[in-house]
């Protein structure tokens, strides 16, 4: 038990150290993620014919292959096409556009859910198409997908777990260093599964709070739904 | 005619790929004028209504509002529906904003009203239809008559100059319709012209300065309602006003 | 020409790869389906402590990455059993598959009307019984949608056993990279293998979904 409590001090601090960035990835991955998302979204309901095609096949592309290999392919392989990315810049690009698929396809759900008769009305009374969308439709769409936006955070949050892979200082790359540093991997692997167990608690908690404080009387989405 | 009318509508036709619904549809509207249009179900009521504020432009034919030309090409159709106010059967209130949200919205983002100013307007137009108390809260905190009522603010707070009403009252239950019918007499007083899509053939009676029949997308006969109620030329039109008294004869 | 012979040296190379990934796969998925069937009865049927622990095991693994626990679980083995890395890491996998299959299988044995089990009980069925041949069966076929919907997530998350040194097909991809030179091609054909082995897998499981509703 002393001995576990030794090695547990010894790792606390580089763990710690990995956390912040394992944060930091999936922050700026996420927005990323709805910068491309959101446009995506709406352009795959709104958008003219061509333009659904083309955003449909990124989709299909993102949501049909495995982040792990997304990630070599951009962090090795896009330097062959002379586009060469640093560690980190790599995986928030490969977390980003892979999270932007995703939030694209829970936005398009959320959006086609919302009735026909929303934008007649809003068309009714001399709004412009874009402008429905803007103020009717989207502020809408955006808090029926609220639940499955909130799973797609910790989804996200795990997902930045692979991109030790290309050795970014995340909380898994600290705890691959330690534990051959201290020939340890059970019970450091394990103290990493509480600190990810802490963090996504954590999430869990605040995005419900979130979800209370924005909901409207006879708006709430569901995960099936929106998913 | 006496006066120029407000609405012209000159042998509209509108098709949906191969099924035509108007073929040759033509009626005049003279200000002030409350019209009450009725027909069997598919005749092609909602249609003519979302033809006349271009929500479905006509396939062909011509329609004037106020002297102007609103199926030319060139034409701004969300200038033209700011003119005319529309009023659903489903009532299609905007979810996410409250009472007073739903009228101030059109405020500030079509007309490009100031903030403090569109409260007003919206306060005062929820006023006309009775929901001052009623302003904070959201579409599924409302009754049925209390949405449609909404509805009518959301529309007259655009400044229509004529109104279209696609059966306003039939989704309601029978004790609700009363409140909406109410608010629809008043305005029409107040000198609202008036489209309305409606079997209720005691506000017709009371309300309307004319009935038109239609069917299979053309009008088939119109005059007032006395008129038409009691003395029609064509027995299509009494068969079909008297099917329609004798329902709601029995609902009541 | 050349190009086209090294493309298609570099494909056989790494097709080589999908085998090991189809059986990661499967392995995981059957793993999977006994802990999440096994889990979701306790959850449901279960007394206070199989409640407990059932939902303890769905709620944990659940948060942790799955890469985590294929680690864990790589170490955790290795140290009892000698087992070659695609065993371990295919178990590891069915490990984690199996707490988010738990789930599926619960709401499934949730959504089967309460009076199946009271008629099986009311014609002398025993507990355990009636579970097993009358509500089992009607919870597997409701949980297929979200079983399919599984099956393609752990197809996409065999390629995380590469972590364990499985020759997968992506470890392949890395393999004949360092050879090639060319990384690019090397993922990039691995990229598309598994966006036709998603979209063929997709396409099966959607067309047993219309067989299995026609049926119904
Ligand atoms: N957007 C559309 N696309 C295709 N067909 C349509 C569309 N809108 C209406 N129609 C068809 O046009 C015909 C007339 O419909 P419309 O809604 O105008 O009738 P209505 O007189 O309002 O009937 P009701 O009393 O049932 O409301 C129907 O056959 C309908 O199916
Ligand atoms: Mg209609």
């Amino acid at each position: 038990m002393q001995a576990f409590l030794d090695l547990l001090n010894n790792v606390t601090p580089g763990l710690l150290q990995g956390t912040v960035i394992t944060l930091q990835i999936a922050a700026v991955s996420l927005l990323l993620g709805m910068a491309i998302g959101l446009p995506v979204g709406v352009g795959r309901v709104y958008g003219p014919v061509w333009l659904q095609r083309v955003l449909g096949a990124y989709v299909t592309l993102f949501q049909g292959t495995p982040l792990l290999i997304q990630l070599f392919v951009v962090y090795y392989g896009l330097p062959d096409l002379g586009l060469t990315f640093g560690r980190m810049e790599a995986a928030f690009l490969t977390l980003g556009l892979n999270s932007g698929a995703y939030q694209a396809e829970y936005l398009r759900g959320a959006l086609q859910s919302v009735s026909e008769g929303q934008m007649t009305a809003a068309r009714a009374i001399g709004m412009s198409k874009w402008q429905a969308i803007r103020s009717i439709i989207l502020p809408q769409a955006l808090r029926l997908v609220l639940p499955a936006w909130s799973n797609e955070v910790i989804a996200m949050l795990k997902n930045t777990a692979v991109v030790f892979v290309i050795a970014v200082p995340d909380l898994m790359t600290q705890a691959k260093n330690l534990s051959s540093r201290y020939f340890a991997p059970i019970p450091i692997y394990m103290t990493v599964a509480v600190f990810y167990i802490i963090l996504v608690g954590a999430v869990y908690l605040i995005l419900r709070q979130v979800e209370r404080r924005v909901q409207i009387p006879g708006l709430t989405g569901d995960a099936e739904s929106a998913a | 005619m006496t006066t120029t009318p407000i609405l012209r509508i000159d042998d509209v036709y509108k098709s949906f790929g191969a099924t035509q619904v108007l073929k040759g549809f033509s009626l005049s509207i003279q200000p002030q004028e409350v019209v009450v249009l009725v027909g069997p179900s598919g005749s092609g009521k909602s249609t003519l209504l979302r033809c006349i504020n271009l929500l479905h432009p006509p396939t062909s034919g011509r329609i004037w509002l106020e002297e102007e030309e609103i199926t030319a090409p060139g034409v701004n159709h969300d200038r033209v529906r700011q003119r005319i106010g529309m009023v659903f059967q489903d009532f299609n209130l905007f979810t996410h904003l409250t009472a007073l949200g739903n009228v101030m919205i059109g405020l500030t983002k079509v007309r490009k009203m100031h903030k403090k100013e569109a409260h007003d307007l919206a306060m005062f137009e929820l006023e006309r239809v009775g929901l001052v108390d009623r302003a904070g809260h959201y579409p599924a905190q409302l009754s049925g008559g209390q949405k449609q009522r909404v509805a009518i603010a959301r529309a007259l707070g655009m400044d229509p100059h004529i109104m279209l009403f696609d059966e306003p009252t039939s989704a309601l239950d029978p004790e609700l319709t009363g409140e909406v019918l109410e608010v629809m007499q008043q305005l029409a007083k107040e000198g609202m012209t008036m489209i309305v899509v409606s079997h209720e053939m005691g506000f017709a009676r009371q309300v309307a300065s004319r009935v038109v029949f239609m069917e299979g997308g053309v009008v088939v006969e119109e005059g007032p309602p006395q008129q038409m109620f009691e003395q029609p030329k064509y027995e299509r039109t009494r068969a079909f006003l008297r099917k329609i008294t004798d329902l709601e004869g029995d609902e009541k | 020409m050349d190009f086209f012979q090294d493309l298609a040296t570099t494909f056989n190379f790494i097709l080589q790869g999908l085998w090991v990934t189809i059986g990661v796969t499967l392995v995981a998925l059957s793993v999977g389906f006994v802990f999440g069937v096994v889990m979701a009865m306790l959850r449901v049927y279960g007394n206070a402590f199989f409640r407990a622990l059932a939902a303890a095991y769905s709620v944990i693994v659940r948060a942790v990455p799955v890469v985590v626990i294929i680690f864990i679980l790589f170490f955790v083995i290795a140290r009892f059993v000698n087992l070659s890395p695609f065993w371990a890491g295919s178990l590891a996998l069915g490990f984690a598959s199996g707490a988010y299959q738990s789930e599926i299988f619960r709401g499934a044995f949730q959504s089967v009307p309460p009076g199946q089990m009271t008629a099986a009980r009311a014609i002398g069925m025993s507990r355990v019984q009636a579970i097993q041949s009358i509500i089992l069966p009607q919870a597997v076929r409701l949980a297929l949608p979200a079983w399919g919907n599984e099956a393609t997530l752990v197809l996409k998350d065999s390629t995380l056993v590469f972590v364990v040194g499985v020759p997968e097909i992506l470890r392949r991809a890395q393999q004949v990279s360092a050879r090639t030179l060319e990384p690019f091609i090397a993922f990039g054909l691995a990229l598309l293998l598994y966006l036709a082995l998603t979209l063929l897998t997709t396409q099966v499981l959607q067309w047993l979904e219309r067989r299995y509703r026609l049926q119904m």
